[in-house]
């Protein structure tokens, strides 16, 4: 199963967030689930239009998702997803 | 008077308490977040700010116990469906006016202005934001919905739900928007007629002023007598950059709105403008504007030197206060800095109450003067960039 592991800056919103193992196909996939696990989750990482925000990352091993839109990058059982904040701001 | 004060800032939520001592602030909330609006809901005393996060998204966050401690609420987001025809930023050497319409779908890039309901609408509470909607939730902030007869009106394309187009797109963009990478446009003043909380204006940037009388189902323009200084017609029905609308509690039907074109006033509810800019005292381009609450004659303003520039004028600050409904203004210099100054003072950051006045700037400088802007006192010059400033009881 797909392990993934977050930012620690999102815990200042979601206390219980942990990096762990969680299934899913593709990142949207993985997205859903974690709106399941911690409701209001999907909203920090995705506009209601489903597009990744354009200040947050998302790695698939060490790259970058390329469908920012939809999420639709396929993850493997044996790989490590990271949800990251991109470097920005003042 | 009001012996508390919220402020927006770039890095949190400052509540401000006079006391013996003078203004003090409190720790800050949100540490780190830029804060777009706050604002304290005097039917209840919740407090509420609207996050600007970066990385995050735009959130509301409310208090229920005086700013011990906040809660993050769902977010205000616009049903699916919800489009809009896309501005373009000029190209130089580019015609684009056989450019075929072209549509986007809308996601919430900033909440800039909340408003509270009337006293007879407890739990109702209004939403400006970018891009261009209105939003009321009338369960005290839990659930949020898009006021469709605005979002759809003919000045905007129309019904962009059910198909293309039917109209022409009178909505141009605001440039607060290139913050978020965008040319769309804002709501960021809500009026709440206080006889009637049906009867409410808002302005936009850059379109103009509209008027709803029944609570939202309909919407018209109420820009009559304005005047633009950048269109071919200066009289024309839209287009407009109105940068902030207030009203005078105690004689609702007076309205005063700082423009990108200079100060205007209405005495009949919007129905007609005039425009009171004294070019001779300074007093035309700038962000904010305060109205007093008993006095429709009496109001204030923190000119700037623009639209070039958008700093105080040749660095030294002052605000201009009217007591005869725009025909004269005075430049209250005194206690605020006189050279060196490149203060500039958003939309948002200039509150009157009860014969207090203060404002914040975007050089983190607040000021306030306890005798209707007569003299000023400087309340701390270190804060972070201030968005937005409300008395709060």
């Amino acid at each position: 199963m797909p392990r993934v592991a977050f930012t620690r800056h999102l815990q200042r919103f979601f206390p219980d967030l942990a990096d762990g193992e969680v299934p899913g196909a593709t990142v949207r996939e993985i997205v859903d689930e974690l709106e399941r696990r911690h409701p209001g989750l999907r909203s920090y990482l995705v506009d209601e239009t489903g597009r990744l925000r354009r200040h947050v990352n998302v790695f698939v091993g060490e790259e970058p998702i390329r469908d920012r839109e939809h999420l639709g990058d396929a993850v493997g059982p044996a790989d490590q997803v990271f949800i990251l904040q991109a470097l920005s701001g003042g | 008077m009001s012996d508390h004060l919220v402020l927006g800032t770039r890095k949190g939520t400052l509540l401000l308490d006079r006391t013996s001592a003078g203004w003090k602030a409190r720790p800050i909330a949100h540490a780190g977040m830029s804060i777009s609006y706050a604002a304290r809901d005097p039917r209840d005393g919740t407090l509420w700010a609207a996050m600007d996060h970066a990385h995050w998204g735009p959130k509301l966050s409310r208090s229920k116990d005086d700013g011990k401690t906040w809660e993050n609420l769902s977010q205000i987001a616009y049903p699916k469906g919800a489009r809009f025809i896309e501005q373009h930023l000029p190209t130089p050497g580019k015609d684009a006016s056989n450019d075929p319409t072209t549509y986007k779908d809308a996601a919430l890039l900033k909440v800039w202005v909340l408003a509270f309901g009337g006293r007879d609408e407890p739990g109702t509470i209004h939403a400006g934001t970018l891009p261009g909607g209105f939003f009321t939730s009338r369960d005290g902030g839990e659930t949020w919905e898009l006021n469709r007869a605005l979002w759809n009106h003919e000045s905007r394309g129309g019904d962009l739900f059910a198909g293309d187009a039917t109209s022409r797109n009178q909505w141009g963009g605001t440039p607060a928007a290139m913050t978020y990478g965008e040319f769309v446009p804002g709501i960021h003043s809500i009026v709440v007629d206080p006889r009637d909380g049906k009867r409410m204006l808002v302005a936009v940037s850059c379109a103009g002023v509209l008027e709803t009388t029944d609570g939202g189902a309909t919407w018209s323009g109420r820009n009559k007598g304005m005047l633009n200084d950048y269109l071919p017609n200066p009289e024309a029905e839209w287009g407009h950059d109105p940068h902030f609308i207030t009203q005078c509690a105690e004689q609702p039907d007076v309205l005063w709105q700082q423009n990108h074109s200079g100060v205007f006033t209405s005495k009949d509810g919007a129905r007609t403008w005039a425009r009171v800019s004294k070019n001779d005292v300074g007093v035309h381009f700038g962000f904010p504007v305060a109205a007093d609450e008993k006095d429709g004659k009496t109001a204030w303003l923190v000119p700037a030197i623009g639209d070039d520039q958008r700093m105080a004028p040749k660095g030294g600050m002052f605000v201009a206060r009217t007591t005869d409904g725009g025909a004269t203004w005075e430049q209250m210099r005194q206690g605020l800095p006189q050279e060196d100054a490149y203060d500039v003072v958003y939309r948002h950051a200039l509150d009157a109450r009860g014969g207090r006045v203060c404002f914040g700037t975007t050089t983190g400088n607040v000021y306030v003067s306890e005798d209707r802007g007569a003299t000023w006192a400087c309340v701390g010059h270190h804060f972070p960039p201030v968005h937005s400033v409300r008395f709060a009881d």
